[in-house]
């Protein structure tokens, strides 16, 4: 990321917001809506005493998974690139109550700016990747494991800053009340190929698993159960980590946990071991949910500003999944990473540099090859009534002097303008009408059923 | 009895490819039907469909992709506005609107798009011949 941030071809566009995309491949315009963070980014070096002094304390920090908490003027997370606090309004003294600015008055270099407003920035770019991520699934939909209702489930994005050094507990795993666990649960497809959530199988889950379970291994003596459906270790070197692993005596049970109850002060999970054919009550003292992958609560407005589809899961849809993986239905707009479908890192690395280089090579050539079904309009029969503008998906069809004009570069030949011209005066070649019907009569002809 | 005659309309990303799949699967379906491809179902136009009927096509399937799934953004919202309107204009010329259906058929639903199309003929074949509707 910081290498990213010094690269003089890159700049980067935080907390900011793509509002409009208009255009075309080649000549996009991008309006992007630069939110107030009511900090200078030029003037502010990053030094973190604003967050120190900030009086208001307390807040529950995203960053730490609800598990740690921040203040009101923040730097989101220690590797954050651009490294500028941000100020969160809703808990701030001085939008609330119109008093405090103690970071205003202490900041070295008067970098704090409560007056600041949203800017807007238009950009005019020639290609448009979109990498926008995923969402965790929120365990709190399951009520069967007692998250959220019984101390010590937690979800795996509060696991992993409890195991981190610069977590909450500075690395170290225990529970609620600071003892050590003397076992752990960790039940496998939380969301994830479940009828009730999502169908997928998130891909990631079973790795970060046996990596948590490795890290229970590495930090403490505590035995650790994995309740799984699957083993899916489908990566380079990942079958050896899942045997290492084994061989490490993490306990293996082969079935989805069923529920998780509170017993003696512990947790009792229950499922039914596939392998032995029979129901298992497990007690352990911390349970964690490998919760899946998601596509982002926003993708549908993400995906109306860009112009793209999404397949049924909600992920955005690639042109087709083995020839055109990282290209859209829109040309120019290439998708890249989780908001493409779940996928870990290597494979997320290798799709960004994968779109990176189609962007690239597209731009380099100067050129677009264009489809030949480009919807034709007859100008002596079209009335402009602008119906076929309304139908456009693409927004490929204006009207110019009363007349409907079709921009080659936009128009991908779907025709749905020719189901609604009323006049029929735009035709779709090679779907004409009179192809159609021919087509049809044959059709109709040539039936002969015995 | 009479063998119904029926045209269906599928568009070219994930119908056409649906009925395609039924084909490599070795799925059996009716042979009365004869698949039309187009690139978006929002290309049939009400006047294709009422053109079709008038060529002597007992039944009219129009199919499309899911919505979300259309590989046109939103052409199949179109096709879903326009079907019901049309499917009022047949009732009302005496056509019964059970003729014309419109469904939604992906890539990936093969047996989906057999059991489909056995079904509307099966419909279709309660119904009399459209030359005794239109004369």
């Amino acid at each position: 990321m910081v290498s990213v941030g010094q690269h003089e071809n890159i700049e980067i566009l935080s907390y900011s917001e793509v509002e409009e995309v208009s255009g075309f491949v080649g000549n996009f315009k991008v309006r992007v809506r630069k939110k107030a963070r009511y900090v200078d980014e030029e003037l502010c070096t990053g030094c973190g005493l604003c967050q120190e002094k900030c009086p208001a304390k307390g807040i529950s920090s995203e960053f730490e998974a609800g598990m740690g908490t921040r203040k009101a003027i923040y730097i989101p997370f220690p590797q954050a690139v651009p490294r500028v606090p941000v100020i969160d309004t809703e808990n701030c003294i001085w939008f609330q109550r119109g008093r405090c600015g103690a970071c205003q008055k202490l900041c070295p270099r008067g970098a704090v700016d409560f007056e600041q407003e949203d800017e807007i920035v238009e950009l005019e770019v020639g290609t448009i990747i979109v990498a926008t991520g995923f969402d965790l699934f929120d365990c709190s939909r399951t009520t069967q494991y007692g998250y959220g209702r019984c101390d010590n489930v937690l979800d795996s994005m509060q696991f992993e800053r409890l195991a981190h050094a610069s977590g909450p507990t500075g690395g170290r795993i225990v529970l609620k009340d600071g003892r050590e666990p003397e076992a752990v649960a960790i039940l496998h497809c939380i969301g994830s190929r479940d009828e009730n959530y999502n169908r997928y199988c998130s891909r990631v889950c079973c790795m970060y698993s046996l990596k948590l379970a490795h890290l229970i291994k590495d930090a403490t003596k505590a035995q650790v159960y994995q309740f799984y459906i699957d083993m899916r270790a489908f990566g380079k070197g990942y079958e050896e980590f899942y045997e290492r692993l084994q061989k490490e005596g993490v306990v293996f049970i082969r079935g989805k946990a069923a529920e998780v109850v509170p017993h003696d002060g512990r947790l009792l999970v229950k499922a039914e071991d596939a392998n032995l054919g029979r129901l298992v009550q497990i007690p352990v003292d911390m349970v964690v949910l490998s919760a899946g992958l998601e596509p982002r609560h926003d993708a549908a407005e993400v995906a109306h500003i860009f112009g793209l589809s999404r397949s049924a899961d909600g992920f955005f849809l690639e042109k087709h999944p083995k020839l055109a993986p990282v290209e859209t239905a829109s040309d120019g707009v290439f998708i890249a990473g989780t908001c493409q479908g779940p996928k870990d890192i290597p494979d997320t690395v290798a799709q960004a540099g994968a779109a990176a280089v189609v962007a690239l090579a597209m731009m380099d050539k100067g050129k677009v090859t264009l489809e030949p079904f480009i919807a034709q309009v007859d100008e002596e029969r079209c009335s402009g009534c602008g119906e076929c503008v309304l139908a456009c998906p693409y927004k490929a069809i204006e009207l110019v002097e009363g007349k409907a004009q079709v921009s080659e570069t936009l128009c991908k030949g779907c025709g749905t303008c020719v189901g609604h011209c009323l006049p029929k005066a735009i035709t779709l070649p090679h779907f004409t009408d009179e192809q159609l019907v021919a087509e049809m009569q044959g059709a109709l002809m040539e039936l002969e059923v015995a | 009895m009479y063998e119904p005659k029926i045209v269906a309309y599928a568009c070219t990303y994930c119908s056409y490819p649906g009925a395609d799949l039924a084909g490599t699967s070795r799925i059996k379906y009716s042979p009365n039907v004869n698949i039309i491809r187009v690139l978006c179902s929002g290309r049939v136009s009400p006047e294709l469909i009422l053109r079709t009927f008038r060529e002597g096509a007992d039944g009219v399937l129009v199919l499309g992709c899911h919505f979300g799934d259309c590989h046109f953004i939103n052409g199949n919202h179109r096709t879903a506005k326009r079907i019901p309107v049309l499917k009022g204009i047949l009732e009302f010329s005496g056509i019964e609107p059970e003729r014309l259906r419109l469904e939604w058929v992906s890539a990936s639903e093969g047996e989906r798009f057999a059991h489909l199309v056995d079904e509307f003929t099966e419909t279709i074949r309660q119904l009399p011949s459209i030359k005794q509707v239109i004369r």
